[in-house]
């Protein structure tokens, strides 16, 4: 006799909503196992018990059989919820490996409600792996697949730095096609806003500049020198560089969640069947927002870094004028010029690596996350990369 | 499969009374009263942008009423405390709007994390019972892919098989139909069938599809957005021909309407 039955004790949680399942009265609590057993050349599968997913694990008995079970016998079957009938596909699919048609196994003895959702469950034949990645089986093959990702993704740099040139050109020439006002929306985000953090960061590391340089300087009782250290250190490397890596931080990491999520909710495929140029319209305002803030940044932070070497002057008896004069006095215009120079190069970085990394953004909440990192990583290690690069021409070329 | 086979309604499961649903001053419905018995197959239904969906976050308790209550049994369900209610809603099976499945998570993994969570299965056992979800909903063979790898009509199905993980009491679905072809909506509408047939589940549908709302509803609600309230209550196919709302019976007559209410062809 079948009945609904309510498993949960009428006490304090939920004592009015009832948690409903099939099941048969008549019997009490039993472990839920399987018998597979032979009789006349058929394979007889006999479930018995309480097949509950917060009972005890379900006992198998018997060896079990490679071909799905021609009966079955239920007279012993209490209450069950949907483990039962996972655990009978499950034999299913084990004996049948799939094919594309749908498979048709017996069902006998099955209770009528079981067999209802077992045919459900079997109405859409199984989905064949065939377009999966098979993953790398041996360290050659991965070794193989890691190096054509680096070939495809330094391919796709080039790329997408030619399309930026493109797109320059298409913008000098008058017919790149964006809103001026994303344009000053980005200005003001990676400029103006930018301002607290630059600060702080310069400030201080032209005070540990100072100290520790003044430490060494004493030694030779040359602490005036100080202060060419710090402007040197300042203007040449640590201004650019550092405003360079906040930057990438802040706004390259922001390019490309932006976009990434733009990307994620179809609103660039949008854009292309509009007619705009996706990359006219989302990449160059970055990119010539990061190329005309970043260098009036670096300026700034040239400033501020000098004046945090000038507190530590203080401090150690060098007064702010004498300190002045002589870091004006150990700098000449190009080397001034040398880190606004850089900051220009590290502008466009930032940005082409915040959008790029957006665009090929997977189409997933997780790959927005993945895009950003990548964009800010990317940033970072092409910046340092080509500081070298750049401190290694400046070498050659004695400036 | 029809509506009729239905068992008699027993007492009812879920109450709602005299509740208004408002985003801070705005109000989206007003006193809305109805009841969802045990094992009924309830529709919320209505033109879009009316509310079904705030309905829907109403019941299970994502949102609070701006007035009114809702009763669970005899329980007050705006009244419980959180441990209370989480206990509560882990008997609810939830398909949001848009599947909101886990990104990150394959379709096997998104299905296995509440069972996870809630059981001390085998891992076999969970991985068997994940397979058997999916191919509830049409998806076997999907096990291994990641939601962005299949399309949104296959999303949703999955979404309907995450909801259906731990054989939930109360299954909610919002919009299952949409995106779904012809043939999987009919399968879905078997589904839903089977699982209150044989798990007993009640279930409550934000749908417009009208050719599932006549198979196998037995119980619903229009909300209407002219007058921001409900139109009519009761069991659609008879609200479709004798219903005194005429909003009510535009909405189940593709916007048809017949000289008299009663008159309308079938
Ligand atoms: N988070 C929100 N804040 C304010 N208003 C909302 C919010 N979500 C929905 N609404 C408004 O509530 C109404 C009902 O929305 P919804 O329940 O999503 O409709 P639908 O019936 O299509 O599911 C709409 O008018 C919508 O503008
Ligand atoms: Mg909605």
């Amino acid at each position: 006799m079948a009945n609904f039955h309510i498993p949960f004790p009428r006490g304090k949680a939920c004592p009015d909503v009832i948690f409903l399942r099939y099941e048969d009265m008549s019997k009490s609590d039993a472990l839920p196992s399987a018998r597979w057993t032979k009789a006349d050349d058929k394979v007889v599968l006999e479930i018995s018990g309480d097949w509950l997913r917060d009972g005890p694990p379900p006992k198998i008995h018997g060896p079990a059989s490679h071909q799905a079970p021609d009966r079955y016998v239920t007279t012993e079957l209490g209450t069950f919820d949907s483990i039962l009938p996972a655990f009978i596909l499950a034999q299913f699919r084990t004996a049948n490996p799939p094919t594309g048609t749908p498979l048709e196994p017996s069902m006998e003895g099955l209770p009528a409600g079981l067999i209802g959702l077992l045919e459900l469950a079997l109405a859409v034949p199984e989905e064949i792996d065939a377009n999966k990645d098979a993953p790398a089986t041996s360290e050659i093959k991965k070794l193989g697949k890691a190096s054509i990702r680096v070939w495809e993704s330094l391919h796709q740099v080039a790329d997408f730095t030619g399309q930026a040139v493109i797109s320059m050109g298409r913008f000098v020439t008058g017919r790149a096609h964006f809103r001026a006002q994303d344009f000053w929306a980005i200005v003001q985000e990676c400029g103006v806003q930018a301002l607290p953090i630059v600060s702080l960061i310069s400030f201080l590391i032209g005070l540990i500049l100072a100290f520790v340089g003044n430490v060494q300087l004493a030694n030779f009782g040359a602490g005036l020198y100080v202060a060419d250290l710090v402007g040197i250190a300042m203007v040449r490397e640590m201004g650019v560089v550092m405003t360079a890596i906040i930057m990438s931080g802040r706004t390259g990491a922001a390019f490309a969640a932006h976009i990434g999520s733009m990307k994620v909710n179809e609103e660039i495929d949008a854009l292309r069947t509009f007619g705009f140029n996706p990359f006219d319209f989302l990449v160059l305002p970055r990119l010539l927002a990061l190329i005309l803030m970043l260098p009036i940044l670096t300026i700034y932070a040239n400033i501020v870094g000098i004046l945090g070497g000038m507190l530590v002057g203080a401090t150690v008896g060098i007064p702010p004028v004498l300190y002045w004069n002589e870091t004006l006095s150990s700098l000449d215009m190009t080397t001034a010029s040398l880190g606004v120079f850089k900051s220009v190069f590290f502008g466009a970085v930032i940005a082409l690596s915040g959008c790029l990394e957006g665009m090929k953004c997977e189409n997933s909440s997780a790959g927005v996350g993945k895009a950003t990192t990548r964009a800010v990583v990317a940033s970072i290690t092409a910046i340092i990369v080509l500081d070298s690069g750049f401190a290694a021409i400046f070498t050659i070329l004695d400036i | 499969m029809t509506a009729q086979q239905h068992p008699p309604a027993t007492k009812p499961m879920i109450t709602a009374r005299d509740l208004t649903m408002a985003y801070d001053s705005f109000v989206v419905m007003r006193d809305l009263n109805f009841e969802i018995a045990e094992k009924d197959i309830f529709i919320i239904m209505g033109s879009s942008g009316c509310g079904k969906s705030t309905l829907m976050r109403h019941l299970i308790g994502l949102q609070e009423p701006a007035k009114g209550t809702i009763l669970y049994g005899d329980k007050d369900f705006t009244a419980t405390d959180p441990a209370e209610r989480g206990a509560f809603t882990r008997r609810f099976g939830v398909m949001y709007q848009s599947g909101a499945l886990w990104s990150s998570l394959t379709l096997a993994e998104n299905i296995a994390l509440p069972i996870e969570e809630n059981t001390r299965m085998t891992h076999k056992a969970i991985r068997d019972l994940a397979s058997y979800k999916l191919s509830l909903v049409g998806l076997s063979g999907y096990e291994d892919y990641y939601p962005s790898q299949i399309s949104g009509g296959m999303n949703k199905r999955a979404g309907i098989a995450r909801a259906m993980a731990l054989d939930p009491e109360i299954l909610f679905l919002d919009e299952p139909g949409a995106g779904l072809d012809p043939l999987s909506s009919r399968r879905l509408d078997e589904l839903i069938l089977r699982l209150r047939d044989s798990l007993g589940s009640t279930v409550v549908i934000v749908t417009h599809e009208l050719a599932s709302i006549l198979a196998i509803a037995n119980n619903s609600i229009f909300l209407d957005t002219a007058t921001r309230t409900q139109g009519a209550t009761g069991n659609p196919s008879e609200l479709r021909k004798h219903s005194e709302n005429p909003a009510v019976r535009l909405f189940l007559n593709r916007g048809e309407q017949p000289e008299t209410p009663t008159e309308i062809p079938t």
